[in-house]
């Protein structure tokens, strides 16, 4: 920890958080290393996988590509605090159902993306659920099965 | 894959970022959306010593419009509030449209406006939209306000008429005329990632239906916008239907020299500008787009 080290305040997953935090630490790292959030991974660090998309202030955003000192005052919420403890929303049970994930690297970041696409179209059309996530990179599942639990928990009642 | 050391001011007072970021010299940087600077800075391609947060500065993020019906955004305004503002898709839909098409989500939801103008990446929509709708961009520092044209913003490659600790405070986009139509077309080899060209046709068309004013800008394969003069000549006093798309696109493509580079080679580059120009032509013509 250097002289320029800033203090911060900020709600993280509906609990308050207040640290000192270097300026170059991005808010990813701030929250997997300093808050052992690590749900919120890191792939490429210069916002071209997606990984590490979490929610600030309501909106998707790349933790990679934000520092943690730029969080002071804002509400968080990262893939640990979409769903209360032992229990899966139903965007996370479509992408179980549909076997949208296999490593699972991608897959936070993924239901963020998601998500933040059903808050503000509840209904999207598979086109549009592809455009939401086209920055969100998985090597695994084809994106097929993905696009299709997304859209099956767009149907949920 | 982390940035270098530097030092962090966030200030709410556009006066002092301009202090700021003249004492601190020519590492000293302001800090915008982050969507470009921020990947450079993790992969060290830029070490500022200084970050200036422009962030929370009061009344440099939003979109109005004035009487004669210019629309003003502040330079801080987020490509996803021109997404989905109502204003924008009323008086300027050609930029609703391209906002929808830049990067992904999460990125338009913190990169601004004028973060992308003062970056100048010759992929970036921002500089080409901004010469195609003749807006005026007005740049603030200690000595005072002036304000350039889009079309003299540009100075090249990564390039523009900023000078040190001068910033884009505010875009005008005056009122556009009521036969305006447009076409956007860009080429990226994956969905939101840099476009290898682009182009813009931007088409008024006068009382009698004739083509009055044509304005193709190319984008992406040259080391900033340009406007090919040659080509929206060649469609103006014109019915649309008597419009040559082919003979504008290959003009549009001889707007200047094209250079290979990892993403393709210049004669790809000269046909794809010439392909998406007659596209964008027939985008502007099909009408399908009017507001």
């Amino acid at each position: 920890m250097t002289d320029d080290a800033v203090p911060i305040r900020l709600t993280v997953n509906g609990q308050a958080v207040t640290a000192t935090v270097e300026p170059r630490m991005a808010l990813a790292d701030f929250l997997r290393e300093r808050l052992r959030l690590t749900g919120t991974h890191l792939g490429c660090e210069h916002g071209v996988c997606g990984a590490c998309t979490i929610m600030v202030d309501g909106e998707a955003v790349r933790s990679c590509l934000m520092f943690a000192v730029q969080a002071d005052g804002a509400t968080v919420t990262t893939i640990e605090g979409v769903a209360s403890e032992q229990s899966l929303t139903p965007l996370q049970e479509a992408f179980r159902r549909h076997h949208a994930l296999q490593c699972g690297f991608c897959t936070p970041g993924m239901v963020i993306s998601a998500m933040a696409l059903l808050e503000r179209c509840p209904h999207p059309t598979p086109d549009q659920v592809r455009d939401a996530l086209s920055g969100n990179l998985c090597r695994c599942t084809g994106y097929i099965p993905i696009v299709e639990a997304v859209i099956d928990a767009s149907r949920q009642p | 894959m982390k940035p270098a050391r530097f030092k962090y001011r966030r200030t709410h007072d556009l006066g002092e970022a301009f202090r700021l970021l003249e004492d601190g010299g020519a590492d000293a940087r302001a800090l915008a959306g982050g969507q470009s600077l921020v990947p450079a800075m993790n992969l060290r391609l830029a070490r500022p010593t200084l970050l200036v947060d422009l962030n929370r500065i009061p009344g440099l993020r939003g979109l109005r419009a004035t009487e004669d019906g210019t629309v003003i955004a502040g330079a801080l305004t987020r490509h996803s509030d021109f997404e989905f503002s109502d204003l924008v898709a009323q008086r300027l839909p050609i930029l609703r449209a391209a906002m929808a098409g830049v990067a992904h989500p999460a990125i338009r939801n913190r990169g601004t406006i004028g973060g992308s103008l003062a970056h100048a990446d010759p992929a970036g929509d921002w500089p080409a939209l901004c010469v195609a709708c003749d807006a005026q961009l007005v740049l603030n520092s200690r000595r005072g306000e002036r304000i350039v044209p889009a079309t003299e913003f540009s100075r090249g490659f990564f390039s523009t008429a900023l000078s040190h600790a001068e910033l884009i405070t505010e875009i005008r986009f005056p009122a556009w005329p009521r036969n305006r139509h447009w076409g956007h077309q860009k080429m990226a080899r994956r969905r939101g990632d840099f476009a290898i060209a682009g182009v813009i046709a931007v088409i008024d068309l006068g009382d009698g239906g004739q083509v009055s004013r044509a304005r193709i800008v190319v984008f992406g394969a040259t080391d900033a916008p340009l406007v090919a003069h040659e080509a929206g000549a060649l469609a103006v006093g014109r019915a649309p239907a008597a419009i040559d798309a082919n003979a504008v696109g290959k003009a549009a493509a001889g707007v200047a020299p094209f250079h290979s580079d990892l993403h393709a080679s210049a004669t790809y580059k000269q046909e794809l500008v010439q392909t998406l120009a007659c596209r964008a032509i027939a985008q502007a013509l099909a009408g399908s787009n009017m507001a």
